[in-house]
């Protein structure tokens, strides 16, 4: 497995990085081409800002991800509904510009009456809390197994590796499922869960970039003065491997957002009240025949338009911080 | 070469064991099924009586050395709800888990590669545009989602198609049943591989060699795919390899949608019904799987590239 995981480190990164004074000098150099490349960008404007503009997907990521967020942020005041609440006599109703729909409900109801609009918006705080912990929690992980492999190689490093391969030998989803048995039922439970079995991307690329840092001169210069293992791992290395790591965790975001969902989906996720994206798709799974398509399409749209926003801005972060990262 | 295979399959068994040792650990936590077993108008003793009978009040760990034991003759216990033996149970169901996997690797490779040239060729076409389109939503769709949505508009609206199960009797009629769940696991896959296939060739065309073929005058057909499409292909099938397992993994999901009588569907119906032997056993057979094909990329690999070395 060796060859597949050398990943070239990002020389234009380094460069902002305390001791990587040769990859400094280095970018010095290189740095009135840059210039150049960048004719018709604003003075005052960002480099990173004036990238993003320039990709028209990636600003439309953007834009699904600030609604996603405020829905998030602000669902309590964004409806009157209940979202675990429903009223009885109201269920199943169509979305408002069908026939038999109310203007009450903008997106219809499910079979218990509740509104299928606030318990998307609702939905999309359990989402984006159990995406963005999660993916701290399995970075963190991760990352600090990868320096110590990379680090330290050797006997550590074989360990290491062998539990990366054999978590790599059990479907992520399974391994999921195994935990959350285990576990039980709960929006932590759930955090905890996805954050344990997603660390080993982390693990495996920066234990890479490791390998190839750990030779280099500021390494080096940084050992002589008598800098401690640890300094150098965090100080020195770590820095120069943020690039990579931005963007697996982009990603991540997105892939963590969709097991979730799918853990819901098969009802092993949070308990059923709780307005869960994927819950209610499996919801209204009882209801494809009797044609009541609503229940369903509108919260799998949801998760779909968020896993596509976080797409594109991986993409575009992966062309800005380091196009040669195969993940 | 030889030395490596042997090395790498003894890796493989270390992986193995490593993956039932994690799962047996994991479901010993969970608390033993004996409980959820006994009548429920049983009394202490009687449970008592039966967690002995079935060897549940020894430690995990002689539990465990047992269970290795006995695995490496083949037999993986008995279920405890069906009071079959787990290794039958399971082979039961593996050929159609591997009829849908296989049925969505075709699917994924056939389109996804044509696909991809097709995209690199015509770069920034509108093709290349509503196919990278089409790819990114793809790639987003959740598994279930799209089943769902598939089963809505072909078995509910139009009625081509049956929505469960892997149906008997004709290849026709089988054929029927497989094709929503195999276009359904197929999905994701297809849509990274053809963007994988585009990026990859992309970047081959830019190398000397490619210069240099059509330096030589070689039609251009020859060297995207003598040249180009041969060498673009290196990475993708490092991700195809790796993509099998993925396909087992959204095969869970995908039989679940589809009531699809696989290895998957008997997964999460034993979790539920705290079916150790046939959780660990189920898991241990789909980690073998994994690892097995793992090891014939990395052999094929050599073979499409020469300039890997074995060591």
């Amino acid at each position: 497995m060796e060859r597949k995981e050398q990943v070239a480190p990002t020389p234009a990164l380094a460069a902002d990085q305390p001791g990587a004074s040769a990859a400094r000098l280095a970018d010095a150099e290189a740095r009135p081409l840059a210039e150049l490349g960048r004719r018709g960008s604003r003075r005052r404007m960002p480099r990173i800002l004036y990238s993003l503009l320039q990709n028209k997907l990636a600003v439309f990521g953007v834009f699904i991800l600030i609604v996603v967020t405020f829905a998030a942020i602000f669902a309590p005041y964004l409806t009157d509904h209940d979202p675990e609440a429903g009223i009885i006599i109201d269920s199943k109703k169509p979305p408002a510009w069908s026939e038999g729909g109310s203007s009450e409900y903008l997106l219809g109801t499910d079979s218990l009456g509740r509104d299928i609009l606030t318990r998307i918006l609702y939905g999309a705080r359990i989402s984006l809390v159990v995406g963005i912990v999660a993916v701290l929690i399995a970075g963190a992980i991760g990352i600090v197994l990868g320096l110590i492999a990379g680090y330290y190689g050797g006997k550590i490093d074989d360990v290491i590796m062998r539990i990366v391969d054999i978590q790599l030998a059990v479907p992520f989803i399974l391994l999921a499922i195994a935990i959350l048995a285990v576990l039980g039922q709960g929006l932590d439970k759930i955090i905890i869960t996805l954050g344990i079995s997603g660390w080993v991307t982390y693990g495996r690329v920066v234990r890479g970039q490791v390998l190839s840092w750990r030779e280099t001169e500021f390494v080096e210069a940084a050992r002589a003065i008598g800098a401690r293992n640890i300094s150098i791992m965090f100080k020195h290395i770590l820095p120069n491997t943020y690039a990579s790591i931005i963007i697996i965790a982009s990603f991540a975001v997105a892939s963590t957002i969709l097991a979730e969902a799918s853990l819901s989906f098969l009802g092993l996720g949070v308990p059923p009240d709780v307005p869960t994206w994927g819950g209610m798709v499996s919801a209204g799974r009882d209801y494809i025949i009797t044609g009541d398509w609503w229940i369903y399409t509108f919260p799998g749209i949801a998760i779909m338009l968020t896993v596509l926003g976080i797409n594109v801005v991986g993409d575009w972060l992966r062309d800005y911080l380091d196009p040669r990262l195969r993940l | 070469m030889g030395r490596y295979i042997i090395r790498r399959l003894l890796q493989s068994i270390i992986v193995v064991i490593g993956v039932s040792l994690l799962v047996f650990v994991i479901l010993y936590q969970t608390g033993d099924p004996v409980v959820l077993m006994a009548s429920p108008d049983a009394t202490r003793e009687e449970v008592e009586e039966l967690r002995r009978a079935l060897g549940f009040d020894r430690p995990w760990y002689v539990q465990y050395l047992d269970f290795l034991k006995d695995a490496a003759r083949g037999d993986f216990g008995t279920s405890l709800r069906q009071g079959q033996p787990v290794f039958s149970l399971i082979m039961d169901r593996v050929p159609a888990t591997l009829k849908l996997a296989f049925a969505a690797f075709a699917i994924s490779v056939v389109v996804s590669i044509p696909v991809g040239v097709i995209s690199a060729t015509k770069r920034n076409s509108i093709w290349d545009n509503l196919t990278m389109g089409f790819a990114l939503l793809g790639q987003s769709l959740p598994v279930f989602f799209l089943g769902v949505m598939l089963i809505w508009i072909f078995a509910g609206q139009l009625k081509w198609l049956p929505s469960f199960g892997q149906g008997g009797g004709s290849v026709f009629n089988q054929l029927k049943h497989l094709i929503l769940p195999a276009v359904t696991l197929a999905t994701f896959s297809l849509a990274r591989n053809a963007r994988l296939v585009r990026s990859s060739l992309l970047e081959v065309m830019g190398q000397d060699y490619i210069k240099t073929a059509r330096s030589k005058g070689l039609v251009e057909r020859t060297v995207v795919y003598r040249h180009g499409l041969k060498n673009a292909l290196i990475p993708v099938v490092t991700i195809f390899g790796l993509e099998f397992g993925q396909l087992l993994s959204g095969a869970i999901i995908t039989e679940t949608v589809f009531a699809w009588p696989g290895v998957g569907r008997l997964i999460i119906l034993a979790i539920q019904q705290r079916d150790f032997p046939l959780v660990v056993g189920a898991v241990m057979v789909i980690a073998m799987l994994f690892v097995v094909l793992n090891l014939l990329v990395d052999l094929l690999y050599g073979v499409i590239d020469p300039r890997v070395r074995y060591s």
